[in-house]
């Protein structure tokens, strides 16, 4: 068994608004060997984001509230220490973020230089030389050429893509162990959104660092995930190995994800596969299974009782590929009997 | 019916369109040209969905508001149902605009968040006076929601009450209200969650079935493209640089940008992933501003010789019906 | 042209409709869900009530015959049973002066934000509508007057309009000829911020999907611009405006503080309180209720106006 980075047990996260209780993460358990890359695929509103923000603990509290749980980083639980060891260890240090839009995580009136600087310089002692050597290091990690005259620019000259690798140095700049990139490809083209899926594989190969990658493409996912975590509705209704996932996709939601994505390798057959309804209101206390009521296969119990994520033992699985293939639905998809 | 019939509805000849940039308070002057749309030619026939495909800021967007008038042309010539409309006037315009209608992206942006899902639909019913009476249009408006799978007793209810996949759906009933034979559908799809875009796909198609709709798909999800679209064309900077049927253009891409944006195209399938060789491109795409000489592609283009930076590739038709702009195509 | 279109019937009977399960919200309940939010906009709104009951209410209590009538042997009185807020100089009650000073106030300051509302609407939305040289010219000219400082270009035009302005009766009242004249010169000196408030809205919407569409359809530029545009800058105008009569009230009590604005005896708070100038040691009395007055209106109207601004936004979607 390879060395746990982090363990997460029953999260929970509810946000108080005036409108009532938000249910964002309802009780997300998971495990991440180091090294390796996990995906968490979901929809809008899934609670996705919001799981690794409350790892983080970036939510805003209030109106958040992490109401229960566990966030073992080595070991170390992430949501019993102080706010300043969290600011002075794992925030940045162990664990990096990126986000959707590079732009506002930068500041638009400073060089790329002194954003990329003053970190390494504040948080890891160095003088400026030093600083400005490992910039220039950084900065060609990422695939960024030219180093000292970037280190001039503002972000403003740099394009979508570069900004994204100009987060990323800046994400690696305290050598984390852990990235967690938050859609970090959504708004850029696929030209170079390949060239990120590209610069993040390579590190991950290079600098072993282990990855979460937070994405609603589950094309993105097929090229860079070594397991998938599914959400819906702030649940994780299934989470395999990624060969397993698409081969067997045991969940309907994920298997009406996978039937609602065109291809562009494939010549149509058929319209596509489209999902009723619309993910539901968290406003909600959640009663049952949060899919039943967009399911197709959905029964009596389902309404009642919210299935729990229970191991199966797929095609896949005894094919011999690695890993736990867990569900959360009554019904066995395979069979139409009921687990 | 009439000879028209036997005509592309929808006729685009060398269409440019340039934006200038303009500095200075009182006088101002021009410092540089924006060349969103650089001369684009294309027809789409009547019942035919035509993709237009390329990355930010090629100028597709562009080219589909300048195609319905949203934007006059800086040159060239489109013909919809055989008329132009920077040469009709009057009711002749009013019937032209009653045939080309545009549905977009953002369905936060698209509907006028003070008015009813009633005067959103009715707009088009009343500006091009369809239906005299007030009861009448109320009757439509209300087929036209069941038509796009929304309730009628919805009638009353404001934008900001529905979802983006909702919301989206008014839009489309709004764009058949005045009974369209072009629909520009700009990015219909990009700003809604996977599980809803099919809902829009099958309507769009539904719709098309039912009145011989012509679509012109704007989009960059080349995926859903090629589930959609007949024909699709690649626009880089400004530019058309290759048009076939789709399963051509996907299975035998010629320009090497369409075969480097095809290869960059995520496949939801692990094994394939694995297998596939990315032809990944060097930089950015160039500010229209200021293009690049000769082929427009040539600074990013692993096949680029020495006169590429040189001459314009001219636009060929390869094998019937694909087209391509590119030097070291043979 | 119209051939009428032929109603098309659905084949597409299998498609379920999407049913809403949460209750209609028009957009003025929703905004009244936000606007209640703000505990100090409420309570800015429940005192503007109170001061516009006071106000009109008070009307009716005392006549205006009482609040001119003078006395001067009852002049100067402290605050007593039978004169609450006390008297001024020459005997007045002053307690039915700041009632109807403070009508005359609130109708100086509505009636100005009207005249300034409307310039402000016409010029900022030709502005950002058209944009080139129509905008050119007239944000040039806006910037024009915004450069002189307004209360400059008050004094200076209230010296200039001052003149034999016959009084005027309006509502069965007679006013004096000056509240035009202080109306019409807060109005057309308050217009240009309201304008470039316009314009920026135009400019941003114009360009917006909603009105692309509309022109693709074929809606013609004036119902584009009044019923496409104008409703979805109603936020900022109203909110302005609201904070406009603060201001005009403030203004006028300026003017009238430096003797240029209404003239005795129609009362004004702000022509209260340059009566009060000489005794502010002797006759607290005289200038603190008409000052409290002011300060409370100008209090209670900012409230509100924060709220709104928060209430009525059109891109917010929380409730």
């Amino acid at each position: 068994m390879t060395n746990l980075l982090l363990e997460v047990r029953d999260l929970k996260t509810r946000f108080h608004t005036p409108e009532g209780t938000v249910y964002a993460v309802n009780g997300i358990s998971f495990n991440l060997p180091q090294g390796s890359a996990l995906a968490v695929v979901g929809e809008s509103g899934c609670g996705k984001s919001v799981t690794m923000m409350s790892i983080l603990r970036l939510i805003p509290i209030p109106p958040g509230q992490i109401v229960s749980g566990e966030a073992l980083y080595v070991g170390q639980d992430l949501l019993k220490l102080s706010e300043n060891e969290m600011e002075a260890n794992i925030r940045g240090k162990a664990i990096a973020m990126i986000f959707q839009d590079p732009m506002t995580s930068l500041n638009p009136v400073l060089t790329i230089g002194r954003q990329l600087t003053e970190p390494l310089r504040i948080h890891l002692g160095l003088d400026h030389n030093q600083a400005q050597r490992r910039a220039i290091q950084l900065l060609e990690m990422v695939g960024i050429s030219g180093g000292a005259n970037r280190l001039e620019s503002y972000p403003h000259q740099f394009s979508g893509g570069m900004r994204q690798r100009v987060m990323i140095a800046m994400a690696l700049a305290a050598n984390p162990s852990l990235l967690i990139a938050d859609e970090p490809t959504t708004a850029l083209d696929v030209t170079i959104q390949a060239q990120i899926i590209e610069l993040v594989e390579r590190l991950r190969r290079e600098i072993g660092l282990t990855i979460i990658w937070i994405t609603h493409d589950l094309g993105v996912v097929a090229g860079m995930a070594e397991r998938v975590i599914v959400m819906y509705a702030g649940y994780i209704v299934e989470e395999a190995d990624v060969d397993a996932l698409y081969e067997m996709p045991c969940h309907p939601y994920t298997q009406a994800l996978l039937a609602a994505l065109p291809r562009a390798d494939r010549r149509r057959d058929r319209r596509l596969k489209s999902i009723p309804g619309a993910p539901p209101n968290l406003l909600v206390e959640p009663k049952g299974c949060p899919f039943a009521p967009r399911c197709e296969h959905v029964r009596e119990r389902c309404r009642l009782e919210n299935p729990t994520l229970t191991t199966v033992s797929s095609s896949a699985a005894l094919r011999g590929l690695s890993g736990d293939h867990r569900v959360a639905c009554w019904v066995d998809l395979a069979t139409g009997a009921m687990r | 019916m009439t000879p028209l019939d036997s005509q592309p509805l929808v006729q685009v000849k060398n269409l440019t369109k340039h934006f200038p940039v303009l500095r200075g308070l009182v006088l101002q002057r021009q410092v540089g040209l924006v060349r969103a749309v650089d001369g684009i030619s294309f027809d789409i026939q009547r019942g035919e969905t035509l993709g237009l495909v390329g990355e930010s800021g090629c100028g597709k967007t562009t080219a589909g508001r300048t195609l319905l008038g949203l934007y006059p042309p800086t040159s060239g010539e489109v013909l919809i149902d055989g008329q132009d409309m920077r040469h009709t006037r009057g009711p002749e315009l009013m019937a032209l605009r009653r045939k080309a209608q545009i549905i977009f992206q953002d369905p936060y942006a698209s509907l006028n968040p003070r008015w009813t899902v009633n005067s959103i639909i009715a707009e088009p019913l009343r500006v091009h006076r369809l239906l005299p009476t007030e009861k009448e249009r109320v009757e439509r408006v209300k087929e036209l929601l069941r038509l796009v799978g929304l309730s009628p007793t919805h009638l009353n209810r404001f934008p900001h009450e529905f979802s983006g996949g909702q919301r989206q759906r008014i839009g489309v009933a709004r764009a058949l209200a005045s009974n369209p034979l072009f629909i520009v559908c700009d990015e219909p799809i990009s700003a809604l969650d996977v599980s809803i875009q099919a809902q829009v796909v099958n309507l769009l198609e539904e719709l098309q079935d039912q009145f011989e709709l012509t679509y012109l798909f704007i989009a960059h999800d080349l995926s859903m493209v090629r589930h959609i679209c007949d024909r699709v064309a690649v626009m880089y900077l400004g530019l058309i640089v290759e048009l076939a049927e789709r399963n051509e253009l996907y299975e035998n891409p010629l320009h090497p940008y369409t075969a480097a944006l095809l290869s960059a195209v995520p496949i939801p399938d692990p094994k394939q992933e694995r297998a596939r060789q990315r032809i990944l491109l060097k930089g950015e795409i160039p500010s229209p501003l200021n293009p690049p000489s000769g082929c427009r592609f040539h600074p990013r283009c692993p096949l680029a010789k020495a006169h590429c930076a040189e001459t314009t590739p001219a636009w060929r038709e390869i094998s019937p019906g694909h087209w391509v702009a590119c030097h070291e195509v043979a | 042209m119209t051939e009428t279109s032929p109603a098309p019937v659905s084949n597409i009977a299998a498609l379920p409709l999407d049913q809403l399960d949460a209750p209609p919200l028009t957009l003025g309940r929703l905004a009244w869900l936000r606007f209640r939010r703000h505990k100090m906009a409420l309570a800015g709104m429940a005192l503007l009530g109170l001061l516009i009951l006071y106000c009109v209410g008070g009307g009716f209590v005392f006549s205006e015959k009482y609040a001119n009538y003078n006395d001067t042997s009852l002049a100067l009185q402290p605050p007593s049973a039978a004169h609450w807020f006390g008297t001024d100089t020459i005997g007045r009650d002053i307690l039915a002066r700041t009632i109807y000073g403070g009508q005359i106030s609130l109708l100086i300051g509505l009636t100005a934000v009207i005249l300034e509302v409307s310039a402000g609407i016409v010029v900022g939305a030709l502005a950002g509508y058209f944009g080139g040289w129509v905008d050119n010219l007239l944000m040039r000219f806006t910037e024009a007057i915004l450069i002189i400082p307004q209360i400059f270009l008050l004094l200076v035009m209230a010296k200039f309009f001052a003149g034999d302005i016959p009084d005027i009766n309006f509502l069965g009242r007679e006013f004096s000829g000056s509240v035009i004249v202080i109306v019409v010169i807060i109005g057309l000196t308050s217009w240009p911020y309201l304008a470039r408030i316009v314009r920026a809205e135009f400019l941003s919407l114009k360009e917006s999907e909603f009105i692309l569409a509309a022109r693709a359809t074929g809606t013609s530029t004036p119902e584009i611009i009044f019923l496409h545009i104008l409703p979805n800058c109603i936020a900022p105008i109203v909110v302005s405006a609201t904070l406009g009569v603060a201001n005009a009230i403030t203004l006028e009590a300026y003017i009238s503080f430096l003797g240029l604005g209404v003239r005795p005896p129609t009362a004004t708070w702000g022509n209260m309180l340059e009566g009060a100038y000489n005794y502010i040691e002797s006759a607290y009395w005289m200038w603190l209720f008409p000052g409290l007055l002011i300060l409370f209106i100008v209090l209670a109207i900012n409230f509100v106006g924060d709220g709104l601004r928060d209430a009525l936004d059109p891109r917010s979607r929380a409730v």
